[in-house]
């Protein structure tokens, strides 16, 4: 049997909002991946450290509150220092169509939408990794 | 007709009309189900209202239980405030939007604050980089607030301030701001959120550990009560429980579950009920259930009632009355062709109404792309105001009243409701059912259940599981914070850090620690430190240094 997939969910910066982040990590578990959550308030060190520690697929961040333009480059940013800038990234929560160029120029792979099924997350993962 | 006549005549129209009907077309669904799950029969009849005693259950209105509405005139001589959530980038950019929505039309105040000064760090901070006037405004001392509320008369407006852990510091700071406007504490009228149990368990910006973030709530309930008669203490809020992806049984019955741990924590303290439990409020969520939603409101006045009059032995018919404010669903917003947002607004924003509610905050249909422009919140606005004037849904009291549907309803959400209080008795109430992961568990799983009825179309969203488009048109022009915000909040709280006396400062920080050390009430403290400028951060570091952070909880 293959190894499973291993996937971080992160809530970086001071962001409560977390019931996206929680469905979305309950349906990769059903979808027969691994899954860490790393809980609220995480700062871009803390999230490349667990996936650093973790040695995860994929990163998955959840953000709501508009902070993606500063937070997500740090992570980015972090994530090539520790020399993993491997592990693909993908994005959810309100993030403006505005912002979606910009992250993808940082290497973001993928930002979704409210709405997005979790089957199509599931099948870009798979694809990806 | 008595009883057995009409169960006569209904089972014959069964038998006759519906089945055969039902046996030649069929019907849409095998099952029919209310938002919270609750089977839906294809008619209510007075069958199924005979034993709810008018009296005793629904009453007139103003009169216990208060199914009916907490007042006996209702919309007729006063409409509900309509109160939009504001609030981004500087004290000065929020002020001009308040002063533009208060030319508009709107009744009352709603303030925003950004996710550092909700979680009691200045702007300076490390963990405030990039949050800086995201969700709401930044607010760092006392010159942030005079700024914001610089020409809006306090004694006019009433205001509604989205603060829950730091919520002692900015009713302080609102406190002072009036003075110095000339309108004194006992003529202030609004509400501060200060509802710590629902960040615990769905919204996140809690600092301190449960047991003395409850005692500075019973601290503002005992300071209110003396000096800021007219000020709700607090918003017992199921509006993020809700958003958090539970169903309307289960907002119903955590929210009033946490109002039993606020009010039984007041009383532990020797606080006489009837002293505090007046200036108690609520705050709920219009979800698209249309009639489950009429009836949740419904069973909410009647349910709280009786726990005040039961439980607690309130004497006083303002302490058995549950006044709320109702915000349509932020969750039910969709990404997907934004403009059907407004139609589901417009009837999120019904069932509030027909519901009783005391005020009321309508979406812009934008805010699943990003924050509201100008235009989309007057549309919300106006949305409000349509219904007020136009529609007549406020012409006459609790016109759903009489339902057999709605009145059903109301009665078995009341019964479902009080099973789930029980079973947070039995966990030895909200604090530790929240602290055994209970509560927060029951959320996730009607989270998950709701989003696999959207997977596999159960549960239809227009736009996004049907009638769905290839490029649906997205909202455009969205509302951008200036990066350069942040900046210029930092450079103005480092100038106000200059100017004040640091020594009054450090004087008035000590007396807060003091407070804390002791059983003394902090509000009295924490006015002094807030007229002289302390920031929020430094007072809620004096309070974390003798508190404690509390660590989130994962389950």
């Amino acid at each position: 049997m293959d190894k499973k997939i291993k996937v971080l969910i992160a809530k970086p910066g001071l962001d409560g909002h977390d019931r996206g982040a929680k469905v979305i990590a309950r349906g990769l578990k059903e979808a027969g991946m691994e899954v860490v959550y790393t809980g609220l308030r995480q700062t871009p060190e803390q999230i490349v450290r667990s996936a650093v520690q973790e040695d995860v697929d994929v990163i998955g961040l959840s953000i709501l509150s508009g902070a993606h333009t500063h937070l997500f480059p740090e992570i980015m940013k972090r994530l090539k220092e520790a020399g993993r800038d491997d592990i693909p990234v993908i994005a959810g929560g309100i993030i403006p169509e505005d912002d979606h160029q910009e992250l993808r120029e940082l290497g973001i792979k993928a930002v979704f939408e409210p709405g997005t099924p979790i089957s199509k997350i599931v099948e870009f993962i798979e694809d990806e990794v | 007709m008595s009883d057995k006549d009409l169960e006569k005549l209904e089972q014959e129209w069964k038998e006759n009309k519906f089945d055969k009907t039902v046996n030649r077309f069929g019907q849409r669904k095998e099952e029919f189900k209310s938002d919270s799950g609750r089977t839906i029969k294809p008619l209510y009849t007075p069958l199924d209202t005979e034993d709810i005693d008018y009296e005793e259950k629904v009453n007139y209105p103003g009169q216990y239980p208060f199914t009916r509405g907490v007042y006996p005139t209702m919309y007729r001589s006063k409409l509900w405030t309509m109160r939009q959530y504001a609030g981004f980038g500087n004290a000065k950019e929020t002020n001009e939007r308040f002063r533009y929505l208060l030319e508009q039309g709107q009744t009352g105040l709603s303030v925003a604050f950004d996710l550092p000064t909700q979680i009691g760090y200045d702007s300076n901070h490390p963990l405030a980089r990039g949050e800086v006037g995201k969700v709401g405004v930044a607010i760092d001392t006392l010159a942030d607030m005079e700024v914001l509320f610089d020409q809006i008369p306090l004694d006019e407006v009433s205001t509604s301030m989205t603060i829950n852990s730091p919520a002692s510091i900015l009713l302080a700071m609102y406190k002072v701001v009036a003075e110095k406007q000339g309108v004194s504490s006992e003529k202030l009228a609004g509400t501060i959120q200060n509802d710590i149990l629902k960040e615990y368990i769905a919204r996140g910006t809690y600092i301190y550990p449960p047991e003395p973030s409850l005692r500075i709530i019973t601290d503002i309930f005992d300071y209110c009560s003396k000096e800021m008669p007219r000020w709700n203490t607090i918003s017992i809020s199921g509006y993020h429980i809700r958003e958090a992806g539970s169903n309307a049984v289960q907002e119903l019955a955590f929210t009033i579950a946490d109002g039993i741990e606020y009010v039984q924590a007041a009383v532990d303290i020797g606080m006489d009920v009837d002293d505090f439990a007046p200036r108690l409020s609520f705050f709920f969520n219009a979800q698209m259930d249309l009639f489950e939603e009429i009836a949740k409101f419904r069973a909410a006045r009647r349910l709280w009632a009786e726990i005040m009059e039961e439980r607690f032995n309130a004497k006083k018919d303002k302490s058995k009355m549950l006044r709320f404010h109702t915000q349509t669903a932020g969750s039910a917003l969709t990404a997907q062709q934004p403009m059907n947002n407004i139609m589901r607004v417009t009837l999120q924003a019904l069932s509030a109404v027909l519901g009783g509610t005391q005020s009321l905050h309508t979406n812009s249909y934008d805010e699943a792309l990003g924050l509201p422009t100008e235009d989309s919140v007057k549309i919300a606005l106006r949305t409000q105001q349509i219904l007020a004037h136009e529609t007549g849904a406020a012409d006459t009291i609790d016109p759903m009243a009489g339902s057999h549907y709605v009145e059903k309803m109301t009665d078995e959400l009341v019964e479902e409701a009080r099973e789930y209080i029980e079973k947070i008795d039995d966990l030895g109430g909200m604090a530790k059912a929240i602290e055994s992961g209970y509560v927060q568990r029951e959320i996730q799983e009607s989270a998950y259940q709701t989003q696999k009825k959207i997977e596999n179309k159960e549960k239809v969203v227009v736009g996004v599981n049907e009638f769905t488009e290839e490029e649906s048109k997205k909202a455009e022009n969205l509302l951008k914070v200036d990066p350069e915000v942040e900046k210029q909040q930092i450079e103005g709280l480092s100038k106000v850090k200059e100017k004040r006396n640091d020594k009054q400062v450090k004087q008035t920080l000590k007396s807060v620690r003091e407070a804390a050390q002791s059983d003394k009430n902090l509000m009295y403290p924490i006015v002094e430190a807030v007229k002289a400028y302390a920031t929020i951060g430094e007072i809620s570091d004096v309070l974390r240094e003798e508190f404690g952070e509390y660590e989130g909880q994962y389950i």
